[in-house]
């Protein structure tokens, strides 16, 4: 068989992940495709994974690292948040993230962006790349699909922005970098966290805008030439 | 990637890559002191990845180490630097590490490292003054050390050196060593690919330590022979 069909290769999460600050909160952001060789083994996964009530981790990389890494994160942090008798920082769950991402820095391949609220330091994002780095931003881009938002967010970004303008900036982004990188793709998922908690968004597809040399879906040719036709239903047996 | 090569646990602890790496860094002695100076630039190979990492950073009340290289195991030798300080303060018996000791503690750490193949992809550059003694050395991730009057890491050895071995004098004035400095800078800026333009520059002198805020130099491209290059054979380059 061809090598580009090999169903055991390790899934990758190819991805599109950003982390954003804004003025009372943090919005993370990111793609649902996680593929293995060039199969897309799930179309609508979750990148963004709970730690605590407070702080979550967008995932990019090996699903499998990136899994493992967040999974001890969130037992630690558990034990740590009964210990300590109050909710944890950003700082601390994003410390425990960037030990283990550099204590292993030989086996494991996953870049993660941590981000949350807590009553100290507001709003934060942590950006911890391969070889464990620790590195606080104003906002984070990771993943595959990130090399096509450099440019993007050097001009966009921008200081102080509301709980609005940020989410739109960060689906506009993801987007734009699903519009481009191969590894990236299926819905936009965003986590708003702030002060009053925590809220979880879903922008599919056809909800999204649309780019260069995209265009309009439609459900078949037939309603363009004229006799209409239904939607796509889900397959049944 | 080759997956296999990952799960051998004999290769846990061997000679790693580096990912994200910080570059030259210059230290120079002068009339009441020793001037650093580093840019803020993290690179992720060819990516221009980080624009604000902080290279410079103050140890103890003597000293100021400057890194080139990988910035997590830079950030793990600031702890480990941390611990060190910490045990000697907690003395409490009026003595304080100077920069010969921690510059001796780092030759020892990163040759150490090196014996067992895996070394913290660093090269060093420490600087400091204590008792009226000026104090200028370097260390990098294979044990290299020694101490002169003007040192500088990786591409700073190539382009700097020349330059301060001819323009260093034993009785530089601040002013004076902060432009011969930042003439090497400019430099570093024109011809290393891996440069930015968002520097710092760090003083010490026996009162203390003080780390510049980050600013950017101006550079000069009006020369006449930039701007049309090629009239004189057209379609040359």
């Amino acid at each position: 068989m061809e090598k580009n069909l090999d169903f055991n290769a390790p899934h990758s999460m190819g991805t599109t992940i950003i982390g954003v600050t804004y003025n009372g909160g943090v919005v993370l952001g990111a793609d649902s495709r996680t593929s293995t060789g060039i199969y897309v083994a799930n179309r609508a996964s979750d990148k963004i994974t709970q730690l605590t009530d407070n702080v979550y981790v967008c995932r990019s990389g090996s699903a499998a690292d990136s899994q493992i890494v967040s999974d001890y994160v969130r037992y630690f942090l558990h034990q740590h948040t009964i210990q300590l008798g109050q909710p944890a920082t950003v700082k601390v769950a994003a410390n425990l993230v960037r030990l283990l991402a550099y204590n292993n820095k030989n086996m494991l391949q996953t870049g993660l962006i941590v981000g949350g609220w807590d009553k100290y330091d507001g709003g934060k994002i942590y950006g911890i790349p391969l070889g464990g780095t620790l590195i606080e931003q104003p906002f984070a881009i990771g993943g595959s699909g990130s090399s096509y938002l450099y440019g993007f967010f050097d001009q966009a970004w921008r200081e102080g922005m509301t709980k609005d303008e940020a989410e739109q900036l960060v689906v506009k982004a993801v987007s734009l970098a699903i519009a481009r990188d191969g590894a990236s793709g299926g819905v936009v998922r965003t986590v708003i966290i702030n002060s009053e908690g925590v809220t979880r968004n879903f922008y599919p597809g056809d909800k999204l805008p649309l780019w260069h040399e995209e265009l309009e879906p439609q459900n078949s040719l037939l309603d363009i030439w004229g006799t209409p036709a239904a939607s796509p239903e889900p397959m049944r047996e | 990637m080759d997956p296999n090569s990952r799960l051998v646990m004999e290769d846990s602890q061997r000679t790693l890559t580096p990912y994200v790496t910080g570059t030259s860094v210059i230290g120079i002695k002068y009339k009441d002191g020793v001037l650093i100076a580093a840019d803020m630039g993290g690179s992720y190979g060819s990516t221009l990845r980080y624009k604000s990492v902080e290279r410079l950073k103050a140890i103890g009340k003597h000293s100021l180490l400057g890194a080139s290289g990988e910035i997590s195991d830079f950030q793990e030798l600031l702890r480990y630097l941390d611990g060190l300080i910490l045990y000697d303060n907690m003395w409490d018996d009026g003595n304080s590490l100077g920069p010969k000791e921690v510059h001796s503690y780092l030759t020892r750490v990163m040759y150490n490292r090196r014996n067992k193949f895996n070394p913290l992809w660093n090269s060093l550059v420490l600087g400091g003054v204590k008792n009226g003694q000026k104090y200028l050395g370097t260390v990098n991730m294979i044990g290299v050390h020694y101490q002169d009057n003007h040192v500088a890491t990786g591409f700073g050895n190539h382009l700097a050196i020349p330059i301060l071995r001819d323009e260093w004098r034993e009785d530089l004035s601040f002013e004076e060593g902060v432009r011969l400095l930042e003439k090497c800078m400019r430099v570093l800026i024109y011809r290393d690919r891996s440069a930015i333009n968002k520097l710092q520059i760090a003083k010490i002198t026996a009162e203390g330590v003080t780390i510049s805020p980050p600013y950017s130099l101006k550079t000069f491209w009006e020369f006449s022979a930039f701007k049309n290059p090629t009239a004189g054979a057209e379609g040359s380059w």
